[in-house]
């Protein structure tokens, strides 16, 4: 659906060939299609006006370097002006208090707070080794202080039970005082979802905000909202000493422009990113990455450390051992790669990150769903080891038992054939490839990233 | 006045520039704040003649409300056309195009009384409003004199069961549920036997929320519909896509792999009572005119309301007083 801003921008930007410095006349396109870009990414409308603003003061006068076309000196300052306007590194929590240490999660209804009390608590318990106390001042919504109640049991916190009969500020206080007499470190205090237009709801917050005085105050807010970002953060902030944010369902597609959107408003930190559910799904904040997934151009710096992760290092080795002997890249190898993008989570996740996604076609992509990758193992499968070395010799009768073997039809067969061809080459080129190392030599010279 | 305007406004941007970014962005901040209306009212005041500035100054208030820059611009690409004279006439022109695009996606949910049960299965992606919206459309079946069952479909988040059994109890309606951790699919199975064992009018599912990228939870979607089919070849006959009003331009993304998955019959835009004016709804509608059956307004029983476009337009665009 979106373009790739970096091939928008080299497009906009083709005239200005050979010009020495960046003016306010040769770089208003380009900014229009920054502007463009930001809108489209959900950052709202103020914050893009006076972030082009900046990005216009930065620009104006700058020599375009004898390395980069003017289009891509544009793209690096508007790079460098969102990393900086979202924090330049990633901020850890301050728990440094006497004991016990307050967190208090605040948002919007659905946003995820109850979800991220659970994580925060698992990550301070496994990473900090800190013992935590989790309770719920939510006594409006049915059920809520249950889902505290089973998540807290999952990650092993403390949980302090409350009923839907008491006062949240009196849940709050005496959470922290129970905390307090048996030692525990840090107490989460999970609150109700509440419009920031609410005032009696917001003045509840900023009752339980005096009562406990929290060493932390976050708020809670999904990656998918809108415009509407800049009202209810302000509000929140304005309510409330902020101390951080955390951006939740980070996992999905939206372009998050809402983490512009708050932190302008707001000037906190984004400290966590949601990226699941499970209690397990959250990251520590990155703003070089949110900086390029607004931009459209991919995550690619978490993709080379995601595939670092999880490629499995010892085929990852073998294969290139193979490739370098100048033995062929085979269905074998192929089936490898297949399964190790299969672990990392599918070729869909793998899709959103690159850069350039957003070039690739709807109807292709939906192609490139993950049950083809399923169907391309199970075909491999259903072949010989010898027709896996050698596929050439795959012909007419091996073709049609391959197919009734996976349960496709030949022209599938056919299909992926000519695909593993292209990959065949694709390898040769590359020479001591595989998939690790090509991801590890990406750093650096990202395509479309000049930086 | 035209141009008068022009330079107040390049006066501003000098002054802007010189107190820096925060500065300026909390002027506009300030102006975001001020009703809506009266912005509205300023803005055609300001303008004695139809101009680049009028249309910037809609342009602004379209992309403010989410509409996106697709519709915006072909909203406003339109209205231009139609040669307004006045501000007055394009706000009129505006406002009725608006109503155009949002119109034919005002077909509210018509529960046929020759099908039982009647099966609405409710998706969406987490935190919507999913579960919350069968509590208050219960409520409102009900209240038609339709006897409501419920299937506690969302087997994955904690106490999910137990915040839809709540519904079921607030409406005196009985739910149909496994332990957590179940086969979604299952208790669909079981609710749609159940349904037609003890003749209910309406049947309405729940289902886990899940973002439209999970492939892996799209194909369970399918499975439970699929399992719903299975009793009935017309069911589910409503697939109601619930959507959070505050939500930006994903809320295409939403709809376009919910309806591959699944086909969605029909929209609920919640949380409306927030400041989110819900303008993704112009881009999707737009594309084509899905039916928008109802909107949230709050957090109780009685806060859904059938979706009337008129009203969603005012919204947006507020009647000049
Ligand atoms: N995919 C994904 N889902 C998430 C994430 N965080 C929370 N969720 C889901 O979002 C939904 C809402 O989460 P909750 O934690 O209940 O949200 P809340 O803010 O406590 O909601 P209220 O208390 O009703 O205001 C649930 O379905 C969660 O599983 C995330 O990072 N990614
Ligand atoms: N203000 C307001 N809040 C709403 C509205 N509809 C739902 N909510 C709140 O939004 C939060 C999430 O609602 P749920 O019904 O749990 O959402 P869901 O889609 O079922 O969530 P998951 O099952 O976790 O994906 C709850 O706190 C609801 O009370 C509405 O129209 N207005
Ligand atoms: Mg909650
Ligand atoms: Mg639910």
């Amino acid at each position: 659906m979106f373009d790739n801003l970096s091939q928008r921008l080299q497009l906009a930007m083709k005239k200005l060939r050979g010009e020495a410095r960046l003016t306010e006349q040769n770089i208003s396109e380009a900014l229009r299609e920054v502007r463009m870009a930001l809108l489209e990414a959900d950052v709202a409308l103020p914050v893009v006006k006076a972030f082009i603003d900046d990005v216009r003061a930065r620009a104006v006068g700058k020599e375009v370097l004898a390395s980069l076309s003017p289009g891509q000196a544009v793209i690096k300052v508007v790079y460098d002006a969102l990393v900086a306007l979202m924090g330049e590194s990633n901020d850890r929590l301050q728990l440094a208090a006497r004991p016990p240490a307050v967190i208090l999660l605040a948002g919007l209804q659905g946003s995820g707070k109850t979800t991220t009390a659970a994580k925060l608590a698992r990550f301070l318990r496994e990473r900090e080794r800190r013992s935590v106390l989790v309770a719920s001042a939510d006594v409006y919504r049915p059920a809520a202080i249950d889902q505290l109640r089973v998540l807290a049991g999952t990650v092993g916190a403390t949980f302090f039970p409350s009923t839907a009969q008491q006062k949240p500020v009196d849940i709050a206080r005496a959470a922290v005082e129970q905390a307090g007499k048996s030692g525990i470190d840090v107490v989460i205090i999970d609150t109700a979802g509440r419009l920031h237009v609410d005032r009696e709801m917001m003045d509840e917050i900023q009752a339980i905000h005096a009562a406990v005085d929290p060493v932390e105050t976050l708020f809670v807010v999904d990656s998918m909202t809108g415009q509407d970002a800049v009202n209810t953060a302000q509000s929140f902030n304005d309510a409330l000493p902020l101390s951080g944010v955390i951006l939740t369902k980070a996992d999905g597609d939206a372009r998050g422009g809402a983490a512009l959107s708050v932190r302008r408003v707001t000037g906190k930190p984004i400290k966590f990113l949601g990226v699941g559910e499970k209690t397990e799904a959250l990251e520590p904040f990155h703003p070089d990455r949110m900086a390029s997934r607004i931009l459209g151009m991919g995550d690619v710096l978490s993709l080379v450390e995601q595939a670092q992760q999880t490629v499995d290092q010892e085929q990852a080795r073998k294969l290139a051992q193979k490739i370098t002997k100048g033995k062929g890249f085979d269905l074998e190898d192929f089936r490898d790669q297949l399964r190790q993008m299969e672990k990392m989570g599918g070729i869909a996740s793998l899709m959103d990150k690159l850069p350039g996604a957003g070039e690739i076609p709807e109807a292709a992509k939906a192609q490139m769903d993950d049950r083809q990758t399923r169907r391309l193992i199970a075909i491999i499968n259903s072949m010989t080891p010898q027709e896996r070395r050698f596929p050439d010799i795959i012909r007419g009768s091996r073709k049609r038992r391959i197919a009734a073997g996976s349960g496709v039809h030949v022209q599938e067969i056919n299909r992926m054939l000519k695909q593993f061809g292209e990959m065949q080459k694709m390898m040769k080129r590359l020479g001591k490839g595989g998939l690790g190392k090509m991801m590890r030599s990406m750093r650096g010279k990202l395509p479309g990233v000049p930086f | 006045m035209g141009l008068f305007n022009k330079t107040t406004r390049a006066k501003t941007d000098d002054a802007g520039n010189s107190v820096g970014f925060l500065g300026r962005l909390s002027d506009r901040l300030a102006a975001t704040r001020r009703g809506l209306g009266q912005r509205l009212a300023t803005l055609i005041r300001g303008h004695s003649a139809v101009d680049a500035d009028l249309a910037e100054d809609i342009e602004a208030l379209l992309l403010g409300a989410d509409v996106g820059i697709e519709a915006t611009r072909d909203i406003i690409g339109r209205i231009t056309r139609a040669q307004a004279r006045t501000p007055d006439e394009f706000y009129a022109e505006l406002r009725a195009a608006l109503l155009a695009i949002i119109a034919p996606c005002a077909q509210p949910l018509t529960i046929s009384s020759d099908i039982r049960p009647y099966v609405i299965m409710v998706a969406g992606v987490n935190g919507a409003g999913k579960t919350t919206t069968i509590g208050k459309l219960a409520h409102r079946l009900r209240s038609e004199g339709h006897s409501v069952m419920l299937a506690a479909g969302d087997t994955f988040r904690a106490a999910a069961v137990e915040q839809l059994q709540t519904w079921g109890e607030r409406n005196g309606v009985p739910v149909m549920a496994q332990s957590t951790g179940a086969d979604a699919a299952a208790v669909a199975h079981d609710a749609m036997q159940a349904a037609t064992a003890r003749a209910v009018d309406v049947l309405i599912i729940d289902t886990a929320g899940r973002l439209h990228t999970q492939t892996g939870l799209m194909d369970e979607l399918r499975k439970i519909k699929r399992v719903i089919g299975r009793f009935d070849a017309n069911a589910p006959h409503e697939v109601l896509l619930v959507l959070d009003a505050g939500i930006g331009q994903n809320a295409l993304a939403q709809l376009a792999h919910f309806d591959s998955a699944v086909g969605v019959t029909g929209l609920c835009l919640t949380k409306l009572d927030g400041t989110a004016k819900g303008g993704i709804l112009f881009a999707m509608a737009e594309k084509h005119a899905i039916p928008i059956r109802f909107i949230g307004v709050g957090e109780g029983i009685d806060d859904l309301r059938v979706f009337d476009a008129a009203q969603f337009v005012d919204a947006i665009l507020p009647q000049p007083e």
